[in-house]
């Protein structure tokens, strides 16, 4: 084991210290300028239309009649705007401490009220994160308005406005989780292809014989790969502080601005740091076995694609975890080892609990160990053409037969 | 425990021991049945036009790839990368990162063999200035000529002072100069006491160099034995012109001898050249010249690897 560290390290060493100190790293850093702008523009729209797709839901703690009259009042109101465009209502029947019931709706994640309506038709009063312009409370005034179209007094609704909700604190962690993800998925990306065509090098320098005859392939594999993820560190350290800087430069009190994962903020960086480290190891150790099979820089260009493609799946299939965390589709995203980094992410921005995390990174870990294995392997099977001849079973009988006269 | 001493077992003052090595690439068979034997501390051979699969053999020696089939002990070893740290190796096809300096490429390469980097350095500077390149020392590979750039590689592979030093194909691309530094280095290493493995299509440099050599013939050895023993196959020839064109004489000459120009050219008869000298004497040949030649190591791959290997051999062009 310590052999196959140290020779990994010598390889690590000077692939590391070839990527840094080339010319070319200086354009490596400045990278991430435009796919960042391409993804700020993506985000924007990807914001909006979730928002438009999104419904807000508000808690009605009323009688069942006076709930009806809101709920034909709402339907008069859908045949104008549209079901997905008008507010949905829930009904709840009064507890006899309306505080705590009012607390614990706008506590609750399923769903995830924005307001609660209470004192009924005579005295309506909205309670929630919402002010007075918001489209929620100007809704809720028409509907109610409808429901006391026959009851000849006026009618106004009071409204109590509270820092946050449920409702829109998911939203927002939801929103720090996907630029997380977003992140992850870019760096992922832009190294990716890097990671790849890591072997060109020695295979069409021919140093790949002299590698071979001193040291096992899974050296050269973990070696390579970990000189790739310490330059991308490197190179995330410097966009991260540039990162930060131009969204403290540019935001109204700048980073503090940005929704508090549920987790913590300094929790959710290193577990974006630990994230990053795991899918940059899991994404490239699959890359550099499928890089590890091209003998030219064209191939390597050929398979660049397939794999950005494959990076956008897992991309996808990691957001629509975020939406219900606990779903099955959720999970299975999240023990999938190559969205599971990106997945996690998403979680720690959603829920507050550890232990998932430590779950998590063990899963990957494991997972890396054998993709790195099997990579090494193919290697030695398929590019140096090495190993014992015939099928594996018919060698593994031969074996026990040669062994059995040992025991 | 058992494993590791099953794994490393004594063979006996051997360097090196193939015993029915057997190489298959899909349908082709690169090495069929080869066994070896290489003497710790010899300079041996490995001897055979392209393609007969001694690149493959190396490699199978080296632990860069597996068997097929067949065992082999290095420095007795049953894994060859257990001893990858006592072994240097130069490949037939050379390589070097071409933005790495001379002294770093040797230094990493030394590395690669366990040798810390600090060490390495210090020797690569010594070993460039021991054979005159202690000037080239931090340029760029690719600056440096195609000769220099084979010489940093060869001196990267003995770096770390290895008791076995394999080296397919040395000579390839370097003029004469430089190879008789080649043939220089590998006797220099030799009498360090290291044992030297080198691959060759060309006969003269196993024939200077070698104690020992295998034939390599269709991935298989068809001679493995000393250069003497390789000669003692073939009996000496006899080159002989004489004015009389027919006569008693003729009787002496073997039905095997062939005309070459004005000469009759034979094996020595089994008795030896006197009673050959007396039969074309007492038979009035009226002898003009008469030589008696030693059979070259060129003659014995001839007469052992067959005429096809030896017209592949003399296709290639001599380095």
């Amino acid at each position: 084991m310590m052999r196959l560290l140290r020779s990994a390290y010598v390889i690590g060493r000077r692939d590391f210290s070839a990527t840094v100190l080339s010319k070319a790293f200086l354009f490596f850093l400045l990278g991430p300028v435009f796919p960042l702008l391409l993804g700020g523009i993506l985000g924007g729209i990807t914001a909006n239309v979730t928002s438009k797709a999104e419904q807000p839901v508000v808690a009605i703690v009323s009688s069942p009649t006076e709930f009806s009259r809101l709920a034909s009042a709402r339907e008069g109101l859908v045949d104008a705007m549209g079901e997905s465009a008008v507010v949905r209502l829930v009904h709840y029947a009064p507890d006899r401490d309306s505080r705590a019931q009012q607390r614990s709706l706008l506590a609750s994640r399923r769903p995830p009220f924005r307001a609660v309506l209470t004192g009924g038709l005579a005295q309506p009063h909205l309670t929630g994160a919402v002010g007075p312009e918001d489209p929620i409370s100007a809704q809720m005034n028409l509907i109610l308005a409808d429901a006391r179209a026959q009851e000849p007094q006026s009618m106004s609704l009071a409204l109590t406005k509270t820092a946050s909700d449920r409702g829109s604190e998911a939203q927002d962690r939801e929103q720090t989780g996907q630029i997380g993800q977003m992140l992850l998925f870019f760096l992922t990306v832009l190294l990716s292809g890097m990671v790849m065509s890591q072997l060109i090098e020695e295979k069409s320098n021919k140093i790949i014989e002299v590698i071979a005859a001193a040291m096992p392939i899974d050296a050269l594999f973990i070696g390579k790969l970990f000189a790739m993820l310490a330059a991308s560190i490197l190179g995330i350290v410097v966009w991260i502080g540039a990162g930060a800087l131009l969204i403290q430069m540019m935001s109204h009190g700048g980073l503090r601005t940005l929704p508090a994962p549920a987790i913590g903020w300094p929790g959710f960086l290193a577990l974006g740091v630990v994230y990053f480290a795991m899918n940059y190891l899991l994404l490239g150790a699959v890359f550099l076995t499928i890089g590890a099979q091209a003998s030219t820089v064209r191939e390597v260009q050929t398979l660049s694609m397939p794999v950005t493609f494959a990076q956008v799946v897992l991309l996808g299939f990691a957001i629509t975890a975020n939406a219900s965390p606990n779903s099955t589709e959720a999970i299975a995203a999240a023990v999938f080892p190559l969205s599971s980094p990106l997945v996690m992410l998403g979680r720690a921005a959603l829920e507050p609990d550890w232990w998932p995390h430590l779950a998590a990174i063990a899963w990957q870990t494991l997972w890396v160990t054998l993709i790195l294995r099997v990579g090494a392997r193919m290697f030695r099977k398929t590019v140096l053409k090495s190993g014992p001849r015939g099928k594996w079973w018919r060698r593994t009988a031969k074996a026990s037969s040669i062994l059995e006269p040992l025991s | 425990m058992l494993r590791q001493a099953a794994d490393k077992v004594m063979t006996g003052g051997l360097a090196v021991e193939a015993i029915d090595l057997v190489k298959d690439f899909g349908a082709t068979r690169a090495v069929d049945g080869v066994s070896l034997a290489v003497p710790a501390g010899s300079i041996y051979g490995l001897l055979g036009p392209n393609g007969a699969g001694k690149t493959t053999i190396l490699r199978i020696l080296l632990g860069i790839i597996d068997p097929s089939s067949g065992t082999r002990y290095v420095l007795g070893h049953r894994q060859p990368l257990d001893a990858a740290p006592e072994i240097g190796y130069l490949p037939e096809e050379r390589g070097l990162y071409p933005a790495m300096q001379a002294r770093e490429a040797i230094a990493f390469m030394g590395a690669l063999r366990g040798v810390p980097l600090g060490e390495g350095r210090r020797r690569a500077d010594e070993l460039l200035r021991q054979h005159g390149l202690g000037e080239w020392a931090k340029q760029p590979i690719r600056t440096l000529s195609k000769g220099m750039a084979q010489t940093v590689q060869l001196l990267g592979s003995i770096v770390h002072r290895p008791r076995l030093i394999v080296l397919d194909e040395p000579f390839a691309g370097l003029d004469a100069i430089n190879q008789g530094r080649l043939e220089e280095l590998i006797r220099r290493e030799a009498r360090a006491g290291a044992t030297i493995i080198f691959s060759t299509h060309v006969i003269a440099h196993a024939e200077r160099l070698c104690e020992r050599v295998a034939i390599i013939a269709s991935g298989k050895v068809v001679f493995d034995g000393s250069v003497a023993e390789a000669r003692g196959r073939l009996r000496p020839i006899v080159r002989l012109s004489t004015r009389e064109t027919d006569g008693p004489w003729r009787n002496a000459i073997p039905s095997s001898a062939r005309r070459e120009g004005d000469e009759w050219v034979f094996e020595l008869p089994e008795g030896g050249p006197e009673p050959l000298l007396k039969a074309l004497i007492d038979g009035q040949a009226g002898i003009e010249t008469l030589a008696i030649e030693r059979p070259g190591l060129h003659d014995a791959f001839v007469a052992i690897a067959g005429n096809k290997a030896a017209a592949a051999m003399a296709e290639e062009k001599p380095q």
